[in-house]
């Protein structure tokens, strides 16, 4: 059981819309209705405010000064970590990495632990619903290994495919790294059974947790998962801040990724000693502001309650999936089942393509994702080359989830006329 | 006419009638046989696809096809690109598509280059929604392209 349960405010969305300044902005003369949250969350004023208080009052260089401002600093740092590793149930502070986002924290391990561990022959086990950032380090370093990739498959239900599971991780499988959430089908995956596979072999598995962490409980030992990464931006914090945790003993073991200030003990003319977690992999001056103002989305998010946060967004998920199905030209990739999903809905009109139907819906203020989604060979699999995507977040509305059904009606009657 | 969303009115600009029309109806869209020049273009990011075949004889162009998939302006471009270069020698088709990228930038065309442009003036609607602007360059360009290495030949 995660912290983020032991202390809620009630879940008022007024009072929760009253706190996000943009929302109340409006695009092209209408209201806006953001449902481009799988891609960035905004922001609420209590993260904003803890950005200006950090650069108004306390702004210095952490670990280093004996100065008051230069404490103040590293223990707002610190502070931050703490509250990032209870969020998502670390042990211990120290295996709260912070990183730029969620493609550095896999590229992180990409490169340290998997290219440590992984030689000619072993294998590396991702699935077929990845982000482009959870293939293509994996493409790369299989190459350079001479190792294997191994993919789980998408099913047509959209769930992932374990039917073969026992024959995909093998003796030879030394990692499965695994999206907890697809970005693009919002298929919740079996992780802590994918977990016990791999481990059962004596490999790791790495969870992908950028759609998961921002919108449900997730506890890292429940799971028992040795590497998670996530972006603070999708979770109400600032860009530019990301998050690897990892199993202590792993990080210990695992060389450093970048060299420099900060993530050595000691450095002579001809060598050096790396410091101890997490320090070692937190090289030159860090992003200390937007370490800080995580932890404020943090401080907002368990304030909510994790388990109310999904909660909503599994009753407005279930709501507009059902009004986008009864338009009855439209097609919504993944599991149709809501208990089975996020807040995620990628679909595909009969006649409208997503670009257009994207401007239209933004000349009416709604905010929608339009593409290939980061997920081409997945998109593709659905014999589409391109879809529209609504996402949900805390502060959206069964009323918002209208907006988009009758936005997209009138962009029929536009084409049509 | 629309349905009275004040917001969808000033979409009129980058779907003129002359747009839609080539959207629902392309024009030369038959295969051509034995091409002599043979393209795929693609937009890999909106997932847009062409596939465009001329017929060159004399350094005329006699024979145009062009299938594919995409939004309503890629679709347009591609049908007016194929109204447009038919009987046109590759000169006059590369520079219609220099007249087309400065027409979207919003920079100088003579009124000569419009009258060549023809319909294609339709297209200049597009310049207030920058982010579909390289929608309506997809199939000029690669085509343009193309032309370009033919003539190297």
């Amino acid at each position: 059981m995660s912290i983020s349960e032991a202390r809620t405010r009630a879940f008022d969305i007024e009072a929760i819309r009253a706190d996000f300044p943009i929302l109340s902005r409006k695009i092209n003369g209408q209201d806006l209705v953001y449902l481009d949250n799988a891609a960035t969350s905004q922001k609420p004023k209590q993260v904003i405010q803890a950005l200006t208080d950090y650069y108004e009052q306390t702004n210095a260089n952490v670990h280093r000064g004996v100065h008051t401002l230069s404490i103040e600093a590293t223990d707002g740092y610190e502070l931050a970590r703490t509250k990032v590793a209870n969020f998502i149930n670390a042990p211990r502070p120290e295996t709260v990495i912070w990183t730029r986002n969620t493609s550095e924290s896999l590229n992180l391990v990409a490169a340290t632990w998997a290219d440590a561990n992984i030689g000619e022959g072993d294998n590396i086990v991702i699935s077929a619903m990845e982000h482009h950032s959870n293939i293509v380090p994996w493409q790369q370093l299989a190459a350079k290994k001479s190792a294997e990739l191994r993919y789980l498959a998408a099913g047509e239900d959209g769930l992932l495919d374990v039917s073969d599971v026992d024959s995909i991780i093998d003796s030879r499988t030394k990692i499965v790294a695994v999206t907890h959430m697809s970005n693009v089908l919002g298929t919740i995956n079996p992780v802590a059974m994918l977990a016990e596979r791999v481990h059962a072999v004596g490999g790791v598995i790495l969870v992908d947790a950028a759609q998961s962490v921002p919108h449900m409980p997730v506890d890292v030992q429940a799971l028992d998962a040795d590497f998670l990464c996530f972006s603070a931006h999708k979770m109400l914090g600032p860009t530019g801040i990301g998050v690897l945790y990892g199993k202590y003993d792993l990080l210990e073991a695992m060389p450093p990724y970048m060299f420099g200030g900060d993530m050595i003990l000691e450095v002579t003319y001809e060598d050096a000693t790396w410091n101890e977690l997490p320090y070692k992999f937190e090289a030159g001056t860090p992003n200390i502001a937007d370490a800080i103002a995580t932890g404020g989305a943090v401080d907002y998010l368990a304030d909510l309650g994790m388990d109310n946060v999904w909660q909503h967004e599994q009753e407005l998920t279930a709501y507009a999936m059902e009004q986008i199905l009864s338009m009855g030209n439209i097609r919504v990739l993944g599991p149709q089942d809501p208990t089975l999903r996020g807040g995620v809905i990628t679909f595909i009109h009969d006649t409208i393509h997503p670009h257009d139907l994207g401007t239209a819906l933004d000349q009416q203020g709604i905010a929608i994702r339009t593409g290939h989604h980061c997920a081409m060979p997945l998109v593709r699999s659905f014999d589409v080359v391109a879809a529209a995507r609504a996402s949900f977040y805390i502060y959206n509305t069964k009323s918002e989830a209208d907006a988009l059904v009758n936005g997209i009606s009138e962009t029929e009657g536009y084409f049509s006329r | 006419m629309t349905g009275g969303m004040p917001g969808l009115d000033e979409m009129n600009d980058l779907y003129e009638a002359i747009i839609l029309d080539h959207y629902r109806s392309p024009r030369n869209t038959a295969p051509v046989e034995s091409p002599d020049i043979d393209l795929e273009v693609n937009n890999p990011f909106c997932g847009d696809e062409f596939h465009i075949q001329l017929k060159v004889e004399d350094d005329a162009i006699s024979e145009v096809g062009i299938t594919g998939r995409g939004c309503a302006i890629s679709q347009a471009s591609a049908s007016l690109l194929a109204e447009l270069v038919e009987g046109k020698s590759s000169a006059e088709v590369r520079a219609a598509v220099d007249s087309i990228r400065r027409l979207l930038k919003g920079e100088d065309v003579t009124e000569e280059e419009r009258e060549i442009l023809g319909d294609i003036e339709a297209l200049e609607g597009v310049r207030k929604f920058p982010v579909r602007i390289k929608c309506a360059l997809l199939s000029w360009v690669g085509l343009d392209d193309a032309l370009k290495d033919h003539l190297k030949k």
